[in-house]
């Protein structure tokens, strides 16, 4: 048997007494394809820093094709052929699509000068490698996500790269385009090049896989070869539990209408979208990413302004393209972007959701009543159980999971009638996951109705009770979430 | 040619269109030889200082103490000239003022790239400890007899002659010298890697850093070249005034870096060209100059070089806003 490319051996790390690493050892042979999956905090980007030479293991032995290696740096591991594709790709979003791929491999080959002709043949033909067509000149910022990491995977191919570690590959792409990526592994795989694909989400590349490693709390606890392996198995060894998709008890058949929309259109975005909303009631409406599906939530909320339509919520007219309305009526938005547009990260997390109730705490001259208004952001936290140890923390000290659930706090406290979800679970591991299910299951009891808008199909299949399918701004088919399964619903929405 | 609407280079060319007509035709007499002279001798000191600002706005930094950076440099370099190295000749006397300026760009880059600070910050600091120091520890006095090198560069001039009705016009030497830093400079940017990493780091630094570029060693180097650019613009802004007056310069950074942002450079980094830069120096001296044509008082220059930065930078932020706004 050759030389594994790359050996770890009883490889520990703490931070401050805390262990991110107990002894794991695992290795990765030539042109195979490995699953590191993990919860966050598991563990995982310790092994990716490490492996790539910016954090350095307590103890263990970590070895480049049988050669036991000293100390590593970024440049040795780099050397080696060790590539890391970041989750936020690491690009330059001022420089051309050719300059980002050749930016590295002009860098180690110690060039002085700037030689563009060299380096834009080096972008062609590392695009044509992997048989993916990008114009060389236009600017990164000006791509798609989907488009984004190609360029970061040919940047990696550009410098002889013999490990490929992707990190959280398939976050913030469509169903289409991880399909795309997955033929682009192969090819990958067939030149000799290794992958390891480090992720939460994992069930989707598990068809590409050799191999699969699974990390729980920093220590191995699941390692074999991938064709064991199915989703649900992983998510039991990610999480040490059963995490049971259980569809939500049907809806009562005299459920009253809470919300109607009605040929809701913005040109460009979404044309003439109808529905209603019942009291109690988690609707689905899941589309791909350019299906409108995010306009028309903002749409929903006020953020966007319709050129026409109506959205009555019990039986009172709202008027549209004005947030301040929407939030009055009792219309929530949790963004899909929490981080940009629903958090102020260097704040408390009290503060952040204490924000949404300013106004019903403060008195007819503007001075706030801090005690109760702190004391009602309290509670929530309680209420949604966000793990903290301190509830003066900022937001950005939480995980992905705790933050979504200090967004929904901030609604809650406001107490909404309608919620509207922007892909509640992007970014957030598998455990907290489902917990946040559990609230959206648990609001919806209360006689809240829900809209979830999001492309994660099993999540839409197991929080929803009906599921309005997207498609250019359309709404084209509309399925009860029971009576449908996830590659029915897959194949309507790519077709 | 395919003329790009949405670029500020073609906003800036326009407007700059548009006030030399309306001050030819006010004054028939503005289309002459001695206006573009006059043009061109208040862009040089100046043009130097936009080329250091775009550089380092490039970088994602911001610089404000070039300009004290090039008093103080200007004023030591007089002094110490005068007293030590009277013999010393221009070319020496403009190589040592780059040396002074490029020391004191170091400070910056010490506690910038090392230490990690933000560069408005310590650069607000440094523009206040090196003006305060040179204005307790070395002098206030003006000094009137430069060192001879620094009085021989004065009087060099490019082209000479005379109009018609009997003025003189004339283009200083020391307009070269803007020439060459705006060529070195073009030539850094965009055939070296250095330059290109210098973009790079303005895209994103952490980006950078990943991908094995030295961070530190590339924002040493931009302070340092900045430095030493503030210095040489310095020591000709004396030779041109033929007095070394340590109260000048300061206070035209925030103009220095309005003309740089004019010209499509962003504050958050990454972006700006020299064509753009040139444009932008070019129509703040043309307002300050045409607007005396127009019969306009001086004091409305900072009113309209006002007005032109929230037009020019304002217009193309709108418009990527509502471009932004219809793709969402």
């Amino acid at each position: 048997m050759p030389d594994a490319l790359v050996t770890l051996d009883g490889v520990t790390k703490t931070y401050s007494g805390i262990t991110a690493l107990d002894s794991v050892s695992l290795s990765i042979v030539a042109g195979e394809a490995v699953c590191l999956a993990g919860e966050n905090g598991s563990g995982k980007s310790t092994l990716i820093k490490i492996l790539a030479g910016v954090e350095q293991p307590d103890r263990g032995k970590i070895s480049f094709s049988g050669q036991t290696q000293g100390p590593l740096n970024p440049r040795i591991s780099a050397a080696a052929g060790i590539k890391v594709i970041f989750q936020d790709f690491s690009l330059f979003p001022n420089l051309s699509v050719a300059e980002n791929i050749a930016f590295s491999a002009e860098i180690g080959a110690g060039a002085r000068l700037y030689r563009r002709a060299r380096i834009r043949d080096l972008a062609a033909h590392t695009l044509q490698r992997i048989g993916v067509d990008i114009p060389l000149d236009v600017a990164v910022e000006s791509l798609s996500v989907a488009h984004k990491q190609l360029v970061a995977i040919c940047r990696a191919l550009a410098t002889e790269a013999r490990l490929i570690i992707m990190d959280e590959p398939t976050t913030a792409l469509t169903e289409r385009e991880v399909r795309v990526l997955l033929g682009i592994i192969r090819r990958l795989k067939a030149d000799g090049v290794a992958v390891l694909f480090v992720s939460h989400k994992l069930a989707e590349v598990l068809e590409v896989c050799e191999h699969v490693v699974v990390l729980r709390n920093g220590q191995k606890v699941a390692e074999g070869p991938a064709t064991e392996f199915d989703a649900a198995l992983l998510t039991r060894h990610m999480t040490g539990r059963d995490v049971a998709a259980t569809p939500p008890a049907p809806l009562p058949a005299n459920a009253a209408v809470l919300m109607t929309v009605e040929n809701l259109n913005k040109e460009g975005a979404c044309a003439d979208v109808s529905f209603t909303l019942h009291a109690g009631e988690v609707l689905g409406i899941s589309g791909l990413l350019g299906s409108g599906r995010t306009a028309l939530a903002k749409a929903l909320f006020g953020l966007v302004a319709p050129d026409r339509g109506t959205i009555t919520l019990n039986g009172k007219r709202i008027p549209t393209g004005n947030p301040l309305a929407a939030a009055e009526a009792g219309i929530g938005y949790v963004p899909e972007d929490r981080l940009t547009e629903g958090l102020f990260l260097t704040q408390s997390i009290l503060q952040n959701i204490a924000i949404g109730r300013l106004d019903a705490h403060s008195n007819a001259m503007g001075v706030l009543d801090l005690p109760a208004l702190m004391g009602g952001a309290r509670d929530w936290l309680k209420r949604l159980s966000v793990k903290t140890a301190n509830p003066d923390d900022p937001v950005r000290s939480l995980s992905g999971g705790n933050q979504q659930r200090v967004v929904l706090a901030r609604w809650m406290a406001r107490s909404p009638r309608v919620l509207v979800l922007n892909g509640p679970s992007v970014g957030v591991d598998v455990g907290s996951k489902s917990e946040i299910h559990g609230i959206i299951a648990d609001l919806a009891a209360q006689g809240l109705g829900v809209i979830l808008i999001s492309d994660d199909l099993p999540e839409v299949l197991a929080t929803c009770h009906r599921v309005l399918v997207m498609k250019s701004g359309r709404i084209t088919e509309e399925f009860d979430a029971r009576a449908v399964s996830e590659t029915e619903l897959a194949h309507r929405l790519a077709s | 040619m395919k003329i790009d609407w949405s670029r500020n280079e073609t906003l800036v060319a326009l407007v700059i269109l548009g006030f030399c007509v309306a001050a030819a035709v006010s004054d028939p007499g503005f289309l002459s030889i001695s206006t573009l002279t006059d043009l061109l001798r208040g862009g040089i000191v100046l043009g130097i200082f936009a080329v250091a600002a775009l550089i380092v706005l490039i970088s994602g930094g911001i610089d404000v103490s070039f300009t004290a950076v090039a008093a103080f440099t200007m004023y030591v370099t007089a002094m110490i000239l005068n007293a030590a190295a009277p013999w010393m000749p221009w070319w020496a006397a403009l190589g040592f003022g780059m040396g002074v300026g490029a020391c004191l760009g170091a400070f910056n880059g010490v506690l910038i790239a090392f230490f990690g600070l933000p560069t408005l910050i310590v650069t607000l600091g440094t523009m206040s400890i090196f003006r305060g120091t040179m204005l307790t520890f070395i002098g206030q006095k003006q000094i009137t007899t430069l060192p001879p090198g620094m009085r021989d560069f004065g009087r060099m001039m490019l082209l000479r002659g005379e109009n018609a009705d009997g003025s003189f016009y004339s283009l200083h030497g020391a307009f070269a010298v803007t020439v060459l830093v705006v060529i070195l400079t073009w030539a850094i940017l965009h055939h070296t890697m250095l330059g290109r990493q210098i973009f790079a780091i303005g895209g994103s630094s952490e980006s950078a850093r990943r991908i094995g570029i030295n961070v530190r060693q590339v924002q040493f180097f931009v302070y340092i070249y900045v430095g030493a650019l503030a210095g040489l613009a310095g020591i000709i802004h004396a030779s041109m005034a033929r007095v070394a007056n340590p109260f000048d310069l300061v206070g035209l950074e925030l103009s220095v870096i309005a003309a740089v942002v004019l010209g499509g450079a962003r504050l958050a980094g990454g972006h700006g060209t020299l064509t753009g830069t040139i444009l932008g120096v070019a129509l703040i001296v043309l307002v300050r100059n045409s607007l005396i044509v127009l019969g306009i008082p001086s004091t409305w220059q900072s009113v309209t070089i006002g007005c032109l930065i929230l037009i020019g930078t304002g217009l193309p932020a709108w418009q990527a806003k509502r471009a932004a706004a219809r793709a969402a």
